[in-house]
């Protein structure tokens, strides 16, 4: 047999898109930086009990609202004299933790209802569609607030509060990619093929939305992050003396006058995180979306 | 031994517009190893009554007639049942093979896939035989191909990865809609050839949509030709071509370009008008419009199908040869 030989550059294709897929990115400074800092943040958070110079809680009265660089406490402390920097390290756990698996939760519920929705159409789409319109109607925290019992607050049900709350967007998102791709024509083939719904859903529809969803996962992240910190601002995520950025933000208030950097560190870090997430989502957009050349 | 018949098969669409008739009463048999070429213009219902035979329609269509496919009808089988036919007995292959496949998957997969679910094979199995299937429709390498996504393949190629998809189960029928129309002409060439092998090693029959009267004259042994969602008329090719008997099959004849079809200015023929929009068809022969024969009785009645020459049927009220009669 004899023929050209076209595919000897292409060795392994998967490789070579990620290697491709690696330059794009990386052409981006913006999406690097934010790369950086959000995993920064995620390390800090697993590795808390070792990077934090302090426990969250221990209490030094000898140096109460010390001002940074003394007394050994980098960022100062606050009224109790705990160690501002270990608080926003120990922190950043409640933030992750919400941000992370809030998102997964709603992607978990919402992918496949909005699946269904798409691929099936019938009555069951508009019932659906027409239920995610009217619960986007209310802003996501009004959503996440109404979501979370104000009888048992916890980091716990503040995550749960958050997923139920990004639900709806998602729903829309699987629903429209759904939509779209019930159409091509490689779910048609599929169909002519003899697969069964099952198979289309799982090989055909799922894995063609995937880069959409996680881009939308990046965008969840952080505003489940602001998410967190409003709840536990308001008394209804985690409950003190656990350290969030949220409630530091709350605890800070008598103090603003005296010592308004207690409140401007964790505002900071609240700023930084969700900022980073969404850079890092930006980023990925732009090199997953297909139409992107460069 | 006929593998599939045909009988009285209508579609019609309920649409904001009123009631589309897409196919009216279209019956036809399709032997054990032929090629059935279904021939006509755009929007002639010839896509629309394969699609219709596999339950691929959506579900504003409204099929009626029978359909008898190995003892079941499969017009009204259970979706089950109908889940098993399709792609194991009988194949579709789809116009666009740049579309067809999906792009996240490797070909090698998507053709196991369909091994797999039809025939239990296992994955090494599947591969083994993915590979075998690609060497038959004639990919080289196809032991580097398998392990290719679509997206590195051309065209030509990624429509014989569809063939040899719908050939994974040795179907006893393959419905192939348009498939050389994306492709470039010696491409077409290729996968011709290809489907005639097919047909003579394994004895597939095939149905063969087009709209282009020389793929036809080259595959096919028997030829439908459609107008406006019904048969006008049916005959083996060598009989079709050397007697056209229905004025629009004489006239698409006509506008093959081929040596000596030129008339005397030099021009080829055209079919004047228009077809005519399935909403809102003509009382009489739905080709009257466009027709020189017509006349008072083809503008007033619907002319039936007979058989005017031995396995030559066509629905013409004047029927002949010549574009213009008398």
């Amino acid at each position: 047999m004899s023929y050209v030989d076209t595919t000897a550059i292409a060795i392994n294709p998967r490789a070579r898109r990620r290697r491709l897929l690696r330059k794009r990115f990386l052409r981006r400074p913006l999406a690097v930086v934010g790369l950086v800092v959000a995993a920064a943040f995620i390390t800090a958070a697993i590795l808390a009990p070792v990077v934090a110079p302090y426990s969250a809680s221990a209490t030094d009265f000898n140096a109460t609202l010390a001002p940074p660089f003394t007394h050994g406490h980098l960022l100062g402390t606050d009224e109790l004299g705990r160690d501002q920097l270990s608080r926003i390290i120990w922190g950043s756990r409640a933030s992750i933790q919400a941000g992370v698996f809030s998102t997964l939760l709603a992607i978990a519920v919402a992918v496949p209802i909005g699946i269904i929705a798409g691929y099936y159409r019938g009555w069951i789409d508009p019932v659906i569609a027409r239920l995610t319109d009217v619960l986007l109607a209310f802003p996501f925290l009004v959503l996440a607030v109404g979501g979370s019992p104000p009888s048992c607050p916890s980091l716990t049900n503040a995550t749960l509060a958050l997923g139920i709350g990004a639900v709806p967007g998602l729903i829309r998102i699987a629903r429209g990619e759904a939509l779209a791709l019930r159409e091509e024509d490689f779910v048609r083939a599929a169909v002519a093929n003899g697969a069964r719904d099952a198979s289309i859903l799982a090989r055909h529809v799922l894995p063609n939305m995937l880069s959409t969803l996680i881009v939308q996962a990046t965008v969840t992240i952080p505003a489940a992050i602001i998410g967190e910190a409003v709840l536990s601002f308001l008394g209804l995520g985690v409950q003190p003396p656990t350290p969030s950025w949220g409630v530091m933000l709350s605890d800070a208030q008598s103090y603003v006058s005296q010592a308004p950097r207690l409140a401007i560190f964790p505002g900071i870090a609240i700023f930084l995180c969700s900022l980073s997430f969404n850079l890092l989502g930006d980023g990925l957009r732009d090199v997953l979306d297909p139409r992107t050349t460069r | 031994m006929t593998v599939l018949a045909v009988e009285d098969l209508s579609v019609r669409f309920d649409t904001d517009d009123g009631v589309v008739h897409a196919v009216d009463r279209l019956s036809f048999g399709l032997e054990q190893g032929e090629v059935l070429g279904i021939v006509g213009e755009s929007g002639c219902g010839k896509s629309v009554s394969v699609m219709s035979l596999l339950r691929l329609l959506p579900p504003t269509a409204h099929v009626d007639g029978r359909a008898e496919f190995d003892g079941v009808d499969l017009l009204s089988v259970p979706t089950s049942r109908l889940q098993r036919i399709r792609g194991r007995e009988i194949a579709l292959v789809f116009q666009e093979p740049m579309t067809s496949l999906n792009p996240v998957f490797k070909v090698g997969n998507q053709v196991g896939e369909v091994l797999r679910r039809h025939l239990g094979l296992d994955r090494r199995a599947a591969r083994a035989r993915t590979i075998e299937l690609l060497d038959l429709v004639r990919i080289p390498a196809p032991e580097r191909r398998v392990d290719e996504y679509p997206h590195q393949l051309s065209g030509g190629m990624r429509q014989r990865v569809m063939i040899a998809m719908a050939l994974a189960c040795d179907p006893k029928v393959l419905i192939a809609d348009e498939p050389t129309t994306a492709l470039d002409v010696t491409i077409q060439a290729g996968i011709l050839d290809l489907m005639r092998d097919i047909r003579e090693r394994l004895g597939t029959a095939i149905v063969l949509i087009t709209h282009n009267l020389g793929v036809v004259a080259d595959i096919a042994d028997r030829v439908i030709v459609m107008y406006a969602g019904r048969k006008v008329e049916e005959a083996p090719v060598h009989e079709l071509y050397a007697h056209p008997q229905h004025p629009y099959t004489v006239g698409l004849l006509g506008a093959v370009p081929r040596p000596g079809a030129a008339d005397e200015q030099g021009r080829l023929r055209e079919i004047p008008g228009r077809v005519p929009s399935l909403a809102e068809l003509p009382i009489g022969c739905a080709f009257a419009p466009r027709c020189p024969r017509a006349d008072e009785l083809t503008r007033s009645r619907s002319p039936e199908l007979s058989e005017i020459r031995p396995q030559h049927f066509v629905a013409c009220f004047h029927p002949g040869p010549e574009w213009q009669e008398r």
